[in-house]
């Protein structure tokens, strides 16, 4: 693997077959990121701001029901419907595949969320809070977002920004798995892998070509970089 | 140089009866002005609680994350249409019975498309950055994005607010200059300033006529251009219930509809508040309503092929977004289609109800109550239930979005309270200039000869 950013293209496996759908991932989200809690009421009527959510869907009629965890989060497509509607160019893509979303650049129109077909992309209705004590954890590698801005997962960047630091400094090339988001270093069942797709010989590159593979929505050609994996059925006894 | 000394007395008094509603306003104006000033000066208060507290004030959510702001934002750009459509087109196809309105027309088109101008501003969540929108030089280096529908939104509304005010302006030339010859002390130095020298030359009628001439040529194309930008906010996008290749024809011809209403609407408010029943006679009503009947047709036509090419498809997302909206809004869209389809297209059929005032004036409201709900039903619902099942939700406006609506309805009447306090609402000029080609008409046989020289 080399160093050049033109030879990197984060992207992400989530193995389905492995979820068990526990949220340690929505939780690590939340504390790495700074994502500000809105309280029972907001959340209710769609305030959240989770960057990462598990989606939960019932399969089948009782008695023979199962539970379908999908753990939904911004999925970087290389053909982002987001970044083009954005007027002033606070959406935009970056040379390493990411999705990109600067703050202070955004005006808040809304746009980008509309056309989000994941609707992964959230919107602080208020200025952040958080009630003691979690206001002394903050990350103090993240911004904290104002209000009437349009936010969502970056895939850890300051993470990624990091361990290229580190690499640069002792002259080596990044290694494979040394950026590790925060859902996928607290995964317990690790279902989250995520590196370098360009290089072939990555953990998360060898996943994504699964015969299990899937990605969501395809049809609608957005290209994403996070890839699901799925069996024949056979994986969660319900 | 005329003033009206040197004017015969009739025509005089003609000009005075087409001007009235400048005169010193009563205790009845005064009250309109501050009730109107009132409401405005409420829903400035909840933009500022809005701007000062966050979007979470309003009903927005999730997957609605667009509300009533842009619901109110394509009414009121379709609203402006009006204008256009009656002054541009009814001039260039040299409808004559267009004169009397046309004046009021045309500022209704400046009023409202200044109105809902303002609504993608009010929705930003950081509306005090607005200006990073705009193409200026900066210190980033930064341009704004071209691709944006929303860029395209900016330019096309900022040409058509610039270009129907210049033809609302260039249209009222010749009259502002009657308004300053027969006024005193300072308003005639207003008006002086006002008409550009105006002393009615023939080179001035000249050029006055093929500037009008050329300015409803160029304005045509500015409003479809507009609407069709405002449809394509939507129809570029991925949105299932948005993304469709009609929306830009039918957006156009929504916004003529609702113009036209208003236009008609508006004609009898003036006629009654001013005591214009002498200038605006059935035949307006009637030829207004035989316009109206036509564009609730083909509006009714453009929604039928949109609904039916969804229907037959069947695609699953799509039809599940129209199966929600069917559902939940059950009863919008059936007063949709009642104050669209059903009331225009069976009563405006009758000549009997094109002349009458107040069936025309229950008539045109519907329709603009049902232009209203399209609107609604075209922004809310198919945000409602986009493609990921999981975060499906719903919408409902907050005082704050009603209350700055509100504002909105009650801005553009006190603009409008305005200006007919200050500028002339009837078109003197042009009523005249018909009057007098009548006047003028020579009869052989059935053909009807005009004996005066015209431009155009």
């Amino acid at each position: 693997m080399s160093e050049a950013t033109d030879q990197l293209r984060w992207g992400m496996v989530i193995d389905l077959d492995r979820c068990t759908g526990c949220g340690a991932c929505v939780t690590a989200c939340q504390a790495e990121n700074n994502v500000a809690l809105v309280g029972k009421e907001e959340f209710g009527k769609g305030r959240n701001l989770h960057w990462l959510r598990v989606e939960r869907y019932w399969e089948g009629e009782f008695p023979h029901v199962r539970a379908r965890f999908v753990p939904m989060l911004c999925q970087h497509c290389a053909d982002a419907p987001c970044e083009p509607v954005c007027p002033v160019y606070a959406s935009y893509h970056n040379p390493e595949g990411l999705n990109g979303q600067v703050y202070n650049r955004c005006v808040g129109t809304r746009y980008c969320a509309n056309n989000c077909p994941y609707a992964v992309r959230v919107f602080n209705f208020f200025n952040p809070e958080w009630p003691q004590p979690l206001d002394q954890q903050l990350n103090p590698d993240v911004t904290v977002r104002s209000r009437g801005v349009m936010e969502k997962c970056t895939f850890c960047i300051q993470r990624i920004r990091g361990a290229k630091e580190s690499a640069k400094l002792e002259g080596r090339p990044l290694r494979d798995g040394e950026v590790q988001p925060a859902c996928a270093q607290t995964c317990p069942p690790g279902a989250i892998i995520f590196g370098n797709l360009n290089d072939p010989d990555s953990q998360v590159a060898r996943l994504a070509r699964s015969p299990r593979r899937l990605r969501l929505l395809e049809d609608l050609g957005t290209e994403p970089s996070v890839v699901y994996l799925k069996g024949g059925g056979h994986e969660h006894v319900g | 140089m005329s003033t009206s000394a040197e004017l015969h007395p009739a025509i005089a008094g003609k000009n005075a009866a087409m001007l009235s509603s400048m005169e010193p306003p009563r205790w009845r104006w005064y009250l309109l002005a501050f009730v109107l000033g009132a409401v405005v000066a409420f829903g400035l208060y909840a933009f500022t609680v809005q701007v000062t507290t966050g979007m979470g004030v309003t009903g927005i959510n999730l997957p609605v994350m667009w509300g009533f702001y842009i619901v109110n934002f394509v009414f009121w750009v379709g609203l402006s249409h009006s204008g256009t459509m009656v002054s541009a087109i009814l001039r260039l196809s040299h409808a004559t019975w267009r004169r009397p309105i046309l004046r009021g027309a045309e500022a209704m088109t400046v009023f409202s498309i200044t109105v809902g101008g303002l609504f993608p501003l009010i929705h930003l969540g950081r509306n005090w950055v607005f200006y990073y929108m705009l193409p200026y030089p900066n210190q980033y280096g930064l341009w704004p994005n071209f691709r944006s529908p929303l860029l395209w939104d900016m330019m096309a509304i900022n040409t058509y607010i610039l270009g129907s005010t210049i033809f609302l302006y260039v249209g009222m030339l010749p009259d502002l200059a009657l308004v300053r010859d027969r006024s005193q002390g300072r308003r005639r130095l207003f008006y002086a300033l006002l008409s550009l020298g105006w002393r009615g030359t023939a080179h001035q009628w000249r050029l006055f006529a093929r500037a009008s001439t050329m300015l409803a040529a160029l304005i045509i194309p500015v409003a479809v251009s507009v609407h069709s930008i405002v449809a394509w906010d939507f129809a570029v996008t991925l949105v299932p219930g948005w993304h469709s290749t009609i929306f830009a024809p039918y957006f156009v011809i929504g916004a003529i509809t609702s113009g036209v209403a208003a236009v008609i609407t508006l004609m009898i408010v003036i006629r009654k508040a001013f005591r214009l029943e002498e200038f605006l006679l059935p035949l307006h009503f009637d030829n207004m309503g035989k316009l109206l009947l036509a564009v609730t047709l083909l509006w009714s036509y453009f929604y039928f092929a949109e609904v039916l090419t969804l229907w037959y498809a069947h695609e699953p997302i799509e039809w599940e977004m129209f199966r929600y909206m069917a559902e939940r809004y059950g009863w919008l869209l059936f007063l949709m289609i009642l104050g669209n389809t059903l009331l225009p297209i069976s009563l405006l059929t009758f000549r009997r109800i094109r002349r009458s005032i107040p069936a025309m004036l229950g008539i045109t409201l519907m329709v603009n109550v049902a232009m209203f709900t399209e609107r609604f039903l075209i922004v809310v619902p198919p945000l409602s239930h986009k493609n990921i099942p999981f975060v499906w939700g719903s919408y409902t406006p907050s005082w704050v979005e009603l209350s700055v609506m509100a504002a909105a309805f009650a801005g553009f009447g006190l603009l409008y309270l305005l200006f007919a306090k200050f500028f002339p609402i009837v078109a003197v000029t042009d009523v005249r200039e018909q009057e007098e080609t009548l006047a003028g008409e020579r009869r052989l046989g059935r053909t009807r000869l005009e004996t005066m020289a015209r431009e155009e």
